[in-house]
């Protein structure tokens, strides 16, 4: 017997908010949390800006020492979680600690942890690798830390699947609590790749955008004149919790998880699927296991990247998913003013569906002047938020490896 | 500055702890808050900063303030 699940808390730690009601405003507002990048000396780099979160000290949030022990995404990761906690008004004393999931996710894990030991065994040798390197640097171990903070002890780790990570995330944890395996969970995910060498890495393979002129006008999802995408980090987290107990609590509701989609493309490595079909699965799976009809879906978030092939494909997906109710659709690209979180992509983005769900406000694309036409003739929010009856959306998201997800959220009507 | 004195001042920016509780009798793990991985940072940090080599057969000796001083300072030739 499946369980309702809801979202009762919500956190994030990104440049375009620091939490849920500021995050929402700029995206509102169309604020672009993009800049060049004054982390590194970006010279002989073709790309040059990001959506780095500024000014980020860490001891502002931890003990000295203890920053030192915590790689930059799991910094990040904490940050939300505590800011999920704390806006959910859970009682962690009140409840079954056993009861509750840590299902986090990363694309990549610890970066600058990696480089900065890479170094010490190029310049010193290895006796001089930190015996921190490995539990600094593993993608997992956002979720160790978040248990062990809060002394949570139900089903407990992370997953892996490139931008496509924090979807899967929140989508295992839904089902975890679904299944009776929980009765509360944080998921979402945190990324921290702003690096000379993953910078290096994702512009090689074209990926990102060298609009390094404009930073706020870089990440152009569906506009004919995108060129890539543009890096992003930070955390998203959301406490899901089992709707009985969130109800008899009097929690504050944000909206019901209503299905989940997860496809494999079986393509290529980075590239999408031209003809959008793992997308189209994903957002029908997620349809059917909400036991709703395409037509009911009033609006998709998506992954929106605002890479040429990606967009293309995933409008394509979108069309061949929902026939003529596409063009009723109210779409969106958070990226468009995050730039790309990869492995947290998912969670933050959810948190603007959701936030869309709640409020019946979509938020807009920036940066959208001219659709990519005729394939990208979808309504795609350009500019100004839209005031929308929203009852049912869908997040999107899709990573290298071709893995696609979608979860679909619900207005929580009782 | 004198050996212990530079011992101390590793320990208390390694741990985070404060100078009034790096006594000699101090145990990093018991009394000072270090984990198994702390400890051997903090042997790192004394290779480096009094550069010495310190083996692991010793390293695992050094286990308080007043063992690292001592075997610091035999080391030194003090």
């Amino acid at each position: 017997m499946k369980r309702r699940v809801v979202v009762t808390g919500m956190g994030i730690f990104t440049q375009t908010g620091k939490n849920v009601e500021e995050f929402y405003n700029n995206l509102l507002n169309g604020v672009s949390g993009i800049s060049r990048i004054e982390r590194f000396d970006t010279s002989e780099m073709s790309v040059q800006i990001a959506g780095e979160i500024k000014n980020y000290e860490p001891e502002s949030y931890f003990e000295r020492n203890e920053a030192k022990r915590l790689d930059r995404f799991t910094q990040y990761a904490l940050i939300a979680a505590e800011g999920a906690i704390k806006d959910s008004g859970l009682n962690l004393d009140s409840i079954d600690r056993n009861k509750f999931a840590v299902i986090t996710a990363s694309g990549i894990g610890g970066m600058e942890t990696f480089q900065a030991n890479q170094k010490l065994i190029m310049e010193k040798g290895p006796r001089r690798v930190s015996p921190l390197f490995i539990p600094m640097m593993i993608s997992d171990i956002a979720a160790g830390r978040i248990s062990i903070k809060w002394d949570l002890k139900g089903p407990n780790y992370s997953l892996t699947s490139a931008c496509a990570s924090s979807g899967h995330a929140i989508g295992t944890a839904y089902r975890t609590i679904q299944y009776g395996d929980a009765d509360f969970a944080i998921c979402g995910g945190a990324e921290a790749v702003i690096t000379d060498l993953a910078i290096a890495g994702f512009a090689n393979m074209k990926a990102l955008s060298t609009r390094n002129n404009e930073p706020e006008k870089a990440s152009r999802p569906f506009d004919k004149d995108r060129d890539g995408f543009v890096m992003g980090e930070g955390s998203g987290m959301l406490i899901l919790e089992e709707y009985e107990h969130a109800v008899k609590r009097g929690a504050r509701i944000y909206a019901e998880m209503a299905g989940i989609g997860f496809s494999g493309d079986a393509k290529d490595i980075v590239a999408p699927d031209p003809e959008g079909d793992g997308a189209k699965r994903a957002m029908l799976s997620a349809v059917a296991d909400a036991g709703i009809k395409p037509e009911d879906i009033d609006h998709i978030n998506t992954h929106g990247t605002a890479t040429p092939t990606g967009d293309y494909a995933e409008t394509v997906g979108i069309k061949k998913a929902f026939g003529e109710h596409a063009y009723k659709i109210a779409i969106n690209s958070t990226k468009s003013m995050t730039g790309h979180l990869l492995g947290a992509a998912g969670a933050v983005e959810l948190i603007g569906t959701i936030k869309a769900v709640q409020t019946d406000t979509v938020h807009p694309t920036v940066n959208l002047d001219n659709p990519d036409l005729p394939v990208c003739d979808l309504d795609y929010t350009p500019h100004k938020f839209a005031k929308r009856t929203v009852r049912y959306a869908i997040s999107n998201t899709f990573g290298f490896g071709g893995h696609n997800s979608s979860i679909l959220v619900k207005k929580f009507e009782g | 500055m004198s050996v212990e004195q530079k011992v101390k001042e590793i320990i208390m920016d390694e741990l985070g702890v404060e100078e009034a509780a790096v006594v000699p009798a101090a145990s990093f793990i018991n009394d000072l808050g270090a984990d198994s991985l702390a400890t051997v940072e903090l042997v790192m940090k004394f290779e480096d900063e009094f550069d010495i080599k310190i083996e692991e057969e010793d390293a695992e000796k050094i286990t308080t303030v007043g063992s690292a001083i001592e075997f610091i300072k035999k080391q030194l030739g003090e």
